[in-house]
């Protein structure tokens, strides 16, 4: 219960969940062989954090942000381009999370103090712009960035695959440095969302649920609802970063289609929203179910829309042409957000499906 | 407050010209910073140009907006659309296109823009019932339920024409500029111009001079009071919405012919410069959507101009100094 901060899933099932998804990406490195598993665990790993972060600002204070692949970017960036300058060390590392944490806390403030000053609605549009600028900027600025084509690196010595920890004959299984990146994405993962989970029940969370329900009165109670806002900004901004540092981490790079597009911005809020807003856990169940879809489904829509074509049907293959998906996540999320606002987690707590949980 | 006499005329409303100076300021400004009258002249009409494209394709989400206090993330999609509805009359009359008359280049471009403003018109109805009806008054959900129209209609036109781009070549007669002294301005700058100046004078003069406007401006001040006078007032912001959307196609197509190419994707771009044009104009106002246009429009050419580098982020400038000096955008028209 301390380390869930008092707010348990509450539904059998959605604990049942979970436990299963928790347990299955911790033993990923044992239970499912191969490279593409262990990729696809470590994403559901950083997306699972960077949509809980959006979820303080989404589902907790009703704020709609853009920007939020900005920060996830800067993080990637920060580190990929620290090791790519000062070589694979830990002092690298260091210089990447000291220089791209508080980089991404202070736009943020920034941002927050100015559009959320102003009028709560100007924000999403503010949001939009600075990001798209932000977006351009890394792409013109190659000779820090390299532009569209990212920065490769190389990680420190005892997290390169290479690096064998435990050999094989001692337990059947090869340690190496892939799995200890692994762990560590897993971890620090895990503990942003508790961390986030701590900050939601706090009385700043409550403070800032009650700004999402009615601004004006959670004013007229003396709370200083734009530093609030700003505060919770920020905080959403800094966890950004930090998934967006383990995801340079795990990839060994960092570029403007892995870390600052706006798909990926539509694949958080798609997530957020399928998950469950205004609920943290729903982050762990959207990320999982969109990235696994990603990854499994697609292939399944390519062979739907070859079989499609062969029977010689019209428009049906381009629509099901696995470059494409995107079109039926999009309807996906209109009927979600139509039918279920409160996601997976909020039907899970609430079957009657009467209007509770973090939709307004 | 004083009282007034019921034979006294009604207190004119105060008119506010800083706004309307600030593009003209701006324009002097520039001549000595670029030095040479010529080129100040091209620039000015290029940002003259391109802020009426600008300000066609964003009055309908500042009147959306202004009326019903519904925020649109996917009017750019209406934009897209139009452009590429354009095209479907566009090549099968590729002979008339390039033909070197005026009139017969006007009697491909004039349909292909009324039929790009027809459909783009019929498909912000269907997105007006689908998707807005149902989340009124909830901003939250309207900006996911409207972003996700966005995507979708993105991923339908990548779907139904591809994803390479379709050049669309500007009709014979419209290319080249017009000479005067060591003046050259684009024939089709000078038509674009034209048509964004008389949208404007028409949505003024609907807005100003007509019962229908009369309404919806009412409507923009206080909704609950104009329903009470028992008029319709969803119909009539459904006529609002279809309009807008309609004006978007037309920008749409203006804007393909402008960059001579079609892409899906356009709509993500524009929409963010939309979007700061709707901000630094005040949400609602028609008057400050086309000075915030020009303005947009000015920044983007001087300052290509000028310091091509701070031509990324000039519009975020732009919008950050308007902010700092009216925090609602230079006519604040909604209570909201």
């Amino acid at each position: 219960m301390m380390i869930l901060s008092g707010d348990p899933p509450r539904s059998r099932i959605l604990t049942l969940v979970l436990v299963v998804i928790i347990l299955a990406l911790a033993a990923t490195p044992f239970l499912f062989p191969g490279a593409k598993a262990l990729n696809v665990a470590a994403k559901i790993c950083v997306f699972a954090a960077l949509v809980a972060s959006y979820d303080l600002l989404l589902g907790y204070t009703g704020s709609v942000s853009f920007a939020h692949t900005m920060f996830y970017g800067i993080g990637s960036y920060a580190i990929a381009i620290a090791l790519y300058g000062m070589g694979p060390n830990w002092a690298a590392v260091a210089t990447g999370i000291v220089v791209g944490l508080p980089l991404a806390a202070l736009l943020a403030l920034a941002i927050g103090l100015f559009s959320l000053r102003v009028a709560a609605i100007f924000f999403a549009m503010i949001t939009l712009a600075v990001a798209s600028a932000f977006q351009v900027l890394a792409s013109q600025l190659s000779w820090l960035t390299g532009g569209e084509d990212g920065r490769s690196f190389q990680l420190p010595e005892l997290l390169r695959p290479g690096t064998v920890l435990i050999s094989k004959n001692l337990f059947g299984f090869e340690i190496n440095g892939r799995i200890l990146t692994f762990y560590l994405v897993f971890a620090v993962s895990a503990l942003m969302i508790l961390a986030l989970l701590r900050v939601v029940n706090s009385p700043f969370g409550r403070v800032l649920q009650a700004i999402r329900e009615n601004r004006f009165r959670a004013e007229a109670l003396g709370f200083r609802t734009v530093f609030h806002l700003t505060y919770a900004n920020c905080l959403a901004a800094l966890v950004a970063a930090g998934a967006g540092i383990l995801n340079a981490l795990w990839l060994r790079y960092a570029g403007p289609d892995t870390s600052l597009s706006f798909s990926i911005m539509l694949d958080i809020l798609l997530m957020v929203v399928i998950g469950g807003m205004g609920t943290i856990y729903g982050a762990i169940i959207g990320a999982s179910i969109f990235i696994l879809a990603q990854n499994y489904l697609q292939s399944l829509m390519g062979v739907a829309s070859k079989a499609a074509s062969e029977a010689g049907m019209p428009l049906l293959p381009g629509l099901l042409h696995p470059d494409r998906w995107l079109l039926w996540l999009g309807l996906l999320f209109i009927a979600s957000v139509y039918f279920f606002p409160t996601g997976v987690v909020g039907r899970l707590r609430n079957p009657a499906g009467d209007k509770g949980g973090g939709s307004h | 407050m004083t009282d007034l006499a019921a034979t006294d005329p009604l207190p004119k409303p105060k008119r506010d010209i800083a706004p309307i100076l600030l593009p003209v300021a701006l324009a002097l400004l520039m001549i000595p910073l670029i030095g040479s009258t010529s080129s100040w002249l091209t620039l000015t009409a290029a940002s003259l140009a391109m802020g009426m494209m600008i300000f066609i394709m964003a009055s309908g989400l500042t009147l959306v907006f202004g009326l019903m206090d519904v925020l649109n993330f996917g009017h750019g999609a209406f934009i897209a659309v139009g452009a590429y509805v354009a095209t479907l009359v566009f090549a099968p009359f590729a002979a008339s296109v390039q033909a070197d008359s005026l009139w017969i280049n006007l009697a491909v471009l004039a349909p292909a823009a009324l039929l790009s403003m027809a459909v783009s018109g019929a498909l912000g109805l269907v997105v007006e019932r689908v998707l807005i009806l149902p989340v009124y008054g909830q901003h939250l959900k309207q900006i996911l339920m409207t972003t996700g129209g966005l995507i979708v209609a993105e991923q339908t036109l990548y779907a139904l024409w591809g994803p390479q781009i379709i050049p669309m070549p500007l009709p014979t007669s419209l290319r080249g500029s017009f000479i005067l002294g060591d003046v050259a301005i684009a024939k089709y700058r000078v038509l674009a111009m034209l048509i964004g100046l008389a949208v404007f004078i028409a949505i003024q003069l609907v807005l100003n001079r007509t019962k229908l406007g009369l309404l919806i401006r009412a409507g923009v001040e206080n909704r609950e009071m104009v329903e009470a006078l028992g008029y319709r007032i969803r119909r009539l912001f459904l006529g609002v919405f279809m309009t807008g959307s309609a004006l978007a196609g037309l920008g749409g197509v203006m804007w393909a012919l402008y960059r001579e190419q079609v892409h899906a994707s356009m709509s993500d771009d524009l929409t963010v410069l939309i979007f700061i044009v709707v901000i630094i104009g005040g949400l609602g106002s028609i008057g400050g959507c086309f000075i915030g246009a020009i303005l947009v429009a000015m920044v983007a050419n001087y300052g290509g101009f000028l310091v091509p580098k701070l031509a990324l982020v000039s519009n975020i400038l732009l919008m950050v100094a308007i902010l700092m000096w009216r925090p609602r955008g230079l006519y604040a028209v909604t209570s909201r």
